[in-house]
């Protein structure tokens, strides 16, 4: 019976360098110039290819270019001017208005409109930290959470239930809000971990599953007496109480405390997986969970803990959108931060500051995206391609990034290599 | 030849000693059988009959069933059907005393539900097929694919993709079957990207079909905002397939108006299922695309090519997906509108996992989830007090159920979501 499959089995063993080597192989990569030129090089691409989509969704430029021959000079002058035109306002909404300061120089409009492009930016990165340390940590353990989208829900509700529905003194009111956003989460993440450890059911499938679930049940729950807001018509539930927000940055701007939290939850990550003995355990289980259990390390707690904590993260994320900027639940509370997460999390190489490097990105490209969309009228969904297209120029040189090495390990394991 | 699909041990065990898998349907079906005598008779309103009607309207020729005693006569039989496997002895019947026991069990919960009112069951069977439709392609895109051991989770982006393109082209060259050619290639340019990426780069091919979904939404989000929103009649204003009705057929009772009254992409699915399954299980190619999916080694050894039947079998997929896409926009309402697949390729995912990985399997499990679909959409219609989006999570529970099995275990191509590398 061996005598079959074990060939194969070894064969495939051999193609591979033993897993020590690559893991530090794949560090080096990560920590020299490589990895840097690589992810600059797969952002200039995507924007590249961002701008050929601008010129071809842009209808006057279009039909320009079909009597291109006539009059070259002007259809390739035109497709410039809108695509510096759609960048220079991405740049202006994320980064700095340069009219915004001599404004405020002059006295013509307030200094908040000088900060207003960094708050957006902010605002957007703060969730996206989140959800991507809750996929980074999974990742790190050997699983691939998918269920980033349904653990934000999840945390929006826990977070918005305890916001609006249980009056405390202020600070306290907040902490047991976060505390319900993150018990939300980690409940839901908790569920797949479970059913790994006990049945090997597959996580991908299990928490694809419960993001589908978890939003029918905020489509149910936002219209249901207690949760619903009376004085609206449309499926939308009761504000947040004002002692369970987070607090400002700044007067008259949106970013709030949550990004400072952001960072803390990074720190405490790095803290977790680098320096306890939890971390230890959960690396060497998503390095090779064969050796760990003979290690004697218990594999199912490590998924378990995995899944919880990736859970709470997500659901923290959920917590500082509803506490924070939506103030309450509607049916598409959460967005797409969920799903952003996994991109925030690949381009951030699965690494607590990676994600919050990745995370600034993709939320300075949101708030880009807003005033492009507004000024330029480019539709925001631009930056969504450009996320996805950095992902895959970081993902597809798969041998030498630690995607790869994420990949790898999971080779080594059957019940992982295993897709499903 | 068995030992061939094994690479290692499952973690959970088969279920040995007194709970076989028939034993823990049956105490399923058990349980359920009875609370639903006990619940559904109880909650049924007395003296009301619930009216089944074989057409599309809810007037004609039907059948009255008096609601109290249906659900109670049903659960029962549901019920007896779970006690009948929980003896053991019944092992032999299982699928069909467990289909038995399902269908008992939403009979019982409609005489409830139906009480007083009627049900159109050809309407019913009709939304049903229509629902269960982009699921029908995007599981068989998932069979082709998988079987051949890429995982595919990017069904959700090929179906976008194909629904676009088919609203697009088929508005510019003013031809829905412009548009359906067009569906397919959009299809199998995502097919393509995860062929390249997953079969020669060897990206996870479970993150590629997440990024690669992403993608799908970003494109297509993107030019439906820059063009099919400002310029609908110019670009998003395609030609529609007709239905056609085939005479005789079509009269049927409750199947009749599902099946035989559609446009191409129903004659299309159900040519589709049954030629992909012969084809899987009877032709070379079935048996070559299966040896690369159960045990790549052994199929390269005996000289197939391993890497060009997957990349064969996942463009052909990206083709069947692609058209499925389609069938939502000129096999359908008309329009391409932002992130209309809206989850149908996640589900798809489900039926082709719900299934366990065959066509005939898949396209059942479709029609199952189909079903909740139509049901969530009717029981609102007789003032139901059943809340829709508890009916709309059913397929997504059902498929956890599925995989962590509870009931009856699935089990996955032995090789799937590993790349190969010639050693």
């Amino acid at each position: 019976m061996t005598a079959q499959t074990r060939p194969a089995e070894e064969a495939e063993r051999a193609e591979r360098p033993p897993e020590g080597g690559r893991a530090r192989r794949a560090l080096r990569a990560v920590a020299s110039a490589n990895a840097v030129t690589l992810t600059v090089l797969a952002v200039v691409l995507a924007l590249v290819l961002g701008a050929i989509l601008i010129v071809l969704g842009n209808d006057r430029v279009l039909a320009e270019y079909g009597y291109f021959f006539a009059q070259p000079g002007t259809t390739l002058g035109d497709s410039w001017q809108i695509v510096t035109d759609a960048y220079g306002n991405l740049f202006r909404g994320a980064v700095f208005d340069p009219s915004a300061l001599s404004g405020a120089i002059a006295g013509t409009n307030s200094w908040n409109l000088v900060f207003y492009p960094i708050s957006e930016t902010l605002t957007y990165t703060a969730p996206l930290i989140f959800t991507g340390l809750s996929v980074a940590l999974a990742f790190r353990s050997g699983l691939f959470n998918i269920g980033g989208h349904g653990q934000v829900i999840f945390g929006c509700i826990g977070g918005a239930l305890v916001g609006f529905a249980l009056p405390l003194p202020p600070v306290l009111h907040l902490i047991a809000a976060l505390l319900g956003a993150a018990v939300g989460g980690g409940l839901i993440g908790m569920i797949a971990g479970v059913l790994k450890a006990r049945t090997g059911a597959h996580e991908v499938i299990v928490t694809i599953m419960l993001n589908n679930i978890a939003f029918w049940f905020l489509q149910w729950i936002i219209t249901k007496p207690g949760v619903h807001n009376p004085a609206r018509s449309d499926a939308i539930s009761k504000d947040v109480l004002g002692s369970a927000r987070l607090p400002g940055l700044g007067s008259g701007l949106r970013a709030d405390l949550g990004v400072v939290l952001g960072v803390l939850a990074a720190a405490a990550v790095a803290w977790l997986l680098n320096r306890s003995t939890e971390g230890f355990e959960l690396r060497a289980v998503g390095l090779n969970p064969d050796a760990a259990r003979t290690a004697g390390m218990s594999v199912g707690r490590a998924y378990i803990l995995a899944m919880t904590t990736a859970g709470a993260l997500a659901g923290l994320g959920g917590g500082v959108i509803v506490l924070g900027p939506a103030v309450h639940l509607t049916g598409a509370v959460a967005g797409t931060v969920g799903f952003d997460g996994i991109t925030v999390a690949l381009l951030g190489r699965g690494k607590p500051w990676g994600v919050v490097a990745s995370a600034l990105l993709f939320g300075a490209l949101h708030a880009g995206g807003n005033r492009m969309q507004q000024s330029s009228h480019v539709a925001i969904d631009l930056v969504t391609v450009v996320q996805a297209v950095i992902v895959i120029f970081i993902a597809a040189p798969a041998l030498v990034t630690a995607i790869f090495r994420l990949r790898a390990t999971r080779g080594v394991s059957a019940s992982l290599a295993k897709g499903w | 030849m068995t030992t061939l699909t094994v690479y290692d041990t499952p973690r959970a065990k088969p279920a040995t000693g007194f709970w076989t898998r028939d034993r823990k349907a049956g105490a399923v079906f058990l349980v359920l059988g009875v609370l639903a005598t006990v619940l559904f008779t109880g909650l049924a309103r007395s003296g009301a009959g619930a009216r089944f009607v074989w057409g599309v309207s809810s007037v004609g020729a039907g059948i009255s069933i008096p609601a109290k005693a249906g659900a109670a006569i049903f659960g029962v039989v549901c019920a007896l059907c779970g006690a009948a496997l929980l003896t053991g002895r019944a092992e032999r019947w299982l699928r069909w005393l467990a289909g038995l026991a399902l269908v008992t069990l939403v009979l019982s919960f409609l005489c409830w539900q139906v009480a007083g009112q009627a049900m159109p069951l050809g309407s019913m069977a009709q939304a049903t097929v229509k629902a269960a439709l982009p699921l029908v392609f995007g599981a068989l895109c998932g069979v082709l694919c998988e079987r051949s051991a890429v995982i595919n989770v990017a069904i959700e982006g090929q179906l976008l993709t194909g629904a676009f393109m088919a609203a697009l082209v088929g508005t510019v060259a003013a031809s829905a079957w412009a548009g359906l050619v067009a569906a397919a290639l959009g299809g199998v340019f995502i097919a393509l990207l995860l062929a390249v990426l997953a079969i020669r780069y060897l990206v996870d091919q479970v993150v590629l079909g997440v990024v690669l979904n992403v993608l799908a939404l970003g494109l297509t989000g993107f030019l439906f905002t820059q063009l099919m929103q400002q310029h609908g009649d110019k670009y998003n204003f395609p030609p529609t397939f007709p239905a056609w009705h085939i005479p005789g057929l079509a009269s049927i009772p409750i199947i009749g108006p599902a099946l035989f009254q559609s446009n191409i992409f129903g004659y299309l699915a159900i040519v589709l299922v049954i030629v992909v399954h012969f084809a899987l299980f009877h032709t070379r190619w079935g048996l070559r695309t299966r040896a690369v999916g159960e045990h790549p080694t052994a199929a390269d050894t005996v000289g197939i090519n391993v890497r060009g039947t997957r990349y064969r079998n996942v463009l052909l997929g990206g083709v069947v997906a692609g058209i499925g896409g389609a069938s939502l926009t000129i096999g359908d309402v008309g329009s391409f509108t932002n992130n209309m697949t809206n989850g149908r390729g996640f589900i798809a995912l489900a039926a082709l996992i719900f299934g366990r990985w065959s066509p005939i399997g898949a396209t059942m499990a479709a029609l199952l989830f189909g079903f909740t679909t139509a049901l969530a959409g009717y029981l609102p219609l007789v003032g139901s007090t059943i809340p829709s989006e508890f009916l709309n999570m059913l397929p997504y529970a059902a498929t956890i159920v599925a995989v962590a099995g509870l009931v009856g275990r699935v089990r996955a191509p032995a090789a799937d979501g590993q790349p190969y590398v010639k050693g």
